[in-house]
């Protein structure tokens, strides 16, 4: 069944693999740590709030540690179609490429520029004019996931397009923009990225209030519980719209997610499997008609097999395996959901604890809330995995597959050169970005700020001279 | 295939022309800052002082890169799969150099430890030597030509682009971003690294419009590999490269004048002009070939009628906006950045010790 697979394509497949998924533990947390900083900082202006101010400084610090890390792994991606898979970039550069352009010159322009004004213009600009510069970055990341997601979403799901030759061709890039798929998954990721970010504010606020006692951190845990649950509950109810547009647009996906090898009607739901996925289980849990539910909205709703999908898609693009890894798209899929309810329960009760317990928290619940940082992080890089090898083996549905993408000029040992540069710069970075990020996060917030003081305290007192920020 | 001058498909050739040139008007005072900061420092202060100039501003111009790309990608994807699947290995050392140039940026302030710094002070250095060498030898390399073949694809690799006219354009690139990014901080700083700045891009001028000057000649000599025939006739590209070469100079005169911001307004037209030269002697080709009849043009590498058309738009509308804000950005920072008033080298005390 499995398709042999050449070790350039695997090659290609796992370095874009590994710095897509590295890139994207960087995003999620700019998007939603960004606006939390914006929130912080208007919380700050409008009530002349100095302690709002210091919380907003303090996490601006660690937004920032973290964007530089998101914003230098991005570049990669820009340059990876052209560099891996220049066969792809030729099929689908008439379409895929213009929401490329338009990420880069209306988001990333807005976020680089205005980010610039926000760190280096703290003390030269009007404070309404230095908070709207957090904003408009805030608002230049969500943009940049907007346009990103609506390439990919052309990939799951294509639109507005003509083939001509051997190239996809526009025919009407409103219907790229107005992608059932791309506000599905726009909605679900770019609220799964705010979640990131409120867990992460959460985790370590709850630390420094229980753990340091600093009573200043008390009202982000607020802010983050309250935040957090909003958004889990809005990823779960745009997760479960995007489950029916699965199944409507790649059944193959939605069964694959299943393992269900067999069209059933009232199809059950697995929660975990023990032994093969093959249909001879050791042990599983199922939950009756979950799956129909889920993917159709009604009892006993029909659920399209593996079997009944490949023969399908045989009979209409020819023989071959049409069916991903199963085991991959099961377990991240199941990763996935199971983190989001388990990030519904840390969040729910954050804000019960918070709401009742006033500030002192239990001390145990410092390792909870700490464990929660990483809870969307994990979802997230689960999520992407199964909706990118869900898709295989195709690279864009239905019209090219992933084996016929790769470069046909790039050899073997070049890809084996950079990625293994790619691993151990990355490697090295992350363990630098962690460290940095530890310590900055366990500085108290008088540090921080003697800190600050100590890098730029002359200037402030002194008026046009240096601002020494790095 | 070849068509009329006046097309979107022109536009967008000299749309691309003007994202690189923005590309290396702004990322190249950056590299030349970081690349000529280590000679011109004498303490810690010295070395913030250079790295802070560009601080603000560095992001936004690398972004003008990204467009670049994207703006390839979209309007000649058979140039962006061909330029970067052909110089695979290249840009992989130009992408680990910005990753090591940036993250050096942000993460070197946020210790105070003299080993954490010097650390970051190396990466950042070399980060910017690498790509401030490589574009001069990527760009030397699509005017000189490689043999792209039939489909439109080059299979030299690595090596196939390291040779000595490649590697003269690149010397060429890096020490015109060298001086451009010592007249920025001339610029940028008052005092003694001022003067230290200011020498060190004197120093460089002669050497500039050297090898500039040797990169022009030789390619002239040896012509195009191939006949261009739709291609702009006359010595607009010679006069350009030229004029690059004269600007550099009357930036040298700007300097000795201690006009400052005239000098760095030459440096800037000076990029433009050289720039301008290599894009006006590719056209219409966008990847010169060995091979007769198999350059990739600004016809054969193009994305459909469609396509450009809406990218036009959105170049229209959002161009405009991007140039504004980036101005202002530069309007807000304009002043130069002064040597703290008290003699305390943040560098040498560890934050927790006082």
């Amino acid at each position: 069944m499995l398709r042999p697979i050449a070790v350039s394509e695997l090659l290609d497949r796992w370095q874009f693999a590994v710095t897509i998924i590295y890139h994207f533990l960087f995003v999620p947390l700019t998007i939603g740590l960004g606006l939390l900083v914006a929130v912080m900082q208007t919380l700050a202006y409008r009530r002349h709030d100095p302690e709002w101010d210091r919380l907003a400084r303090f996490f601006g610090n660690l937004f920032l540690i973290n964007f530089a890390m998101g914003v230098v792994t991005g570049i990669v991606q820009e340059f990876q179609f052209g560099m891996n898979w220049s066969n792809y970039s030729v099929f689908v550069g008439n379409i895929f490429g213009a929401p490329l352009a338009i990420e880069g010159l209306l988001a990333f322009f807005m976020e680089s520029t205005f980010l610039g004004l926000w760190i280096f213009g703290r003390n030269r600009l009007p404070p309404v004019i230095h908070l709207a510069t957090i904003w408009l970055a805030s608002i230049g990341t969500i943009l940049s996931a907007l346009f990103i997601l609506a390439a990919n979403s052309w990939m799951q799901h294509p639109v507005g397009y003509r083939i001509v030759g051997h190239k996809a061709v526009l025919a009407n890039f409103w219907a790229i923009l107005g992608n059932s798929t791309l506000w599905a998954a726009f909605a679900h990721t770019v609220l799964a990225a705010f979640l990131t970010g409120g867990m992460f504010l959460l985790g370590i606020s709850v630390w420094k209030l229980v753990r340091q006692g600093d009573r200043a951190f008390f009202r982000p845990v607020k802010l983050a519980a309250g935040l957090s649950l909003v958004c889990i509950l809005g990823v779960i109810v745009s997760g479960d719209f995007q489950a029916r547009l699965m199944d409507e647009q790649q059944p193959m996906k939605m069964a694959a997610a299943e393992a269900l090898y067999n069209t059933e009607a009232g199809a059950s739901f697995s929660l975990l499997t023990i032994g093969n996925l093959s249909g001879q289980p050791i042990f599983q849990i199922r939950i009756p008609h979950l799956l129909s539910l889920i993917s159709t909205v009604s009892w006993n709703g029909e659920v399209q097999g593996i079997n009944q999908v490949q023969a399908a898609e045989e009979a209409r693009h020819g023989p071959g395996s049409y069916i991903p890894v199963i085991w991959v798209t099961y377990w991240s899929f199941r990763s996935m959901v199971g983190l989001g309810f388990l990030i519904l329960i840390v969040a729910g009760w954050a804000l019960l604890l918070a709401r009742r317990r006033r500030t002192d928290l239990p001390r145990w619940f410092s390792w909870v809330a700490l464990a929660g940082i990483a809870m969307p992080f994990l979802a997230n890089t689960a999520g992407w995995i199964f909706t990118e090898m869900g898709r295989q083996p195709w690279i864009v549905y239905g019209l090219m597959r992933t084996s016929q993408a790769t470069s046909p000029t790039v050899v073997v040992s070049s890809v084996a050169v950079t990625f293994g540069g790619f691993v151990l710069l990355y490697t090295v970075l992350g363990v630098v970005d962690l460290w940095l990020m530890k310590r900055s996060a366990l500085r108290s917030l008088s540090e921080a700020d003697e800190a600050e003081e100590d890098e730029e305290g002359e200037d402030r007192r002194g008026s046009a001279g240096a601002a020494l920020v790095y | 295939m070849t068509g009329p001058v006046a097309s979107l498909n022109t536009s967008w050739f000299a749309l691309i022309g003007l994202l690189w040139t923005g590309y290396f008007v702004l990322e190249g005072f950056d590299f030349g800052t970081v690349l000529v900061a280590p000679f011109i420092s004498r303490d810690e202060i010295d070395r913030r002082l250079c790295i802070n100039a560009i601080g603000p501003v560095w992001d936004g111009n690398e972004v003008w890169l990204i467009v670049a790309g994207g703006a390839t990608f979209a309007a000649f994807p058979q140039w962006y799969a061909t330029l970067f699947s052909g110089f695979y290995l290249a840009l992989f050392l130009i992408l680990a150099g910005l990753i090591l140039r940036g993250v050096s940026f942000e993460f070197r302030g946020k210790e105070p430890g003299i080993r954490w710094r010097r650390s970051w002070d190396w990466s950042m250095f070399v980060g910017s030597l690498l790509p401030a060498f490589l574009w001069g030898v990527a760009f030397t390399n699509l005017i000189h030509g490689l043999p792209i073949e039939a489909d439109g694809l080059y299979r030299g690799g690595l090596l196939g682009l390291i040779h000595p006219i490649a590697i003269l354009g690149g010397l060429a690139g890096l020490s015109l971003f060298c001086l451009h990014g010592a007249t920025f901080l001339t610029l940028k700083t008052t005092g003694e690294l001022r003067s230290r700045a200011r020498r060190s891009a004197a120093a460089l001028t002669a050497p500039t419009v050297l090898l500039l000057a040797g990169l022009v000649v030789w390619l002239a000599l040896e012509g195009s590999p191939t006949p261009n025939p739709d291609g702009l006739t006359g010595a607009l590209p010679l006069a350009l490269a030229a004029l690059g070469a004269a600007l550099v100079l009357l930036a040298g005169w700007g300097r000795l004048h201690n006009d400052d911001w005239v000098a760095f307004a030459l440096m800037a037209a000076s990029i433009v002009a050289v720039v301008g030269a290599a894009f006006t002697t590719l056209f219409p080709r966008v990847m010169v070939s060995t091979h007769a009849g198999q350059s990739l043009t600004i016809w054969n590498a193009a994305s459909e009628h469609e396509t450009l058309l809406v990218m036009t738009v959105v170049a229209a509308l959002f161009t405009p906006l991007v140039l504004a804000y980036q101005a202002w950005t530069y309007y807000v920072f304009r002043q130069r950045l002064e040597r703290p008033a008290q003699r305390r080298d943040p560098g040498s005390t560890p934050a927790g010790a006082r």
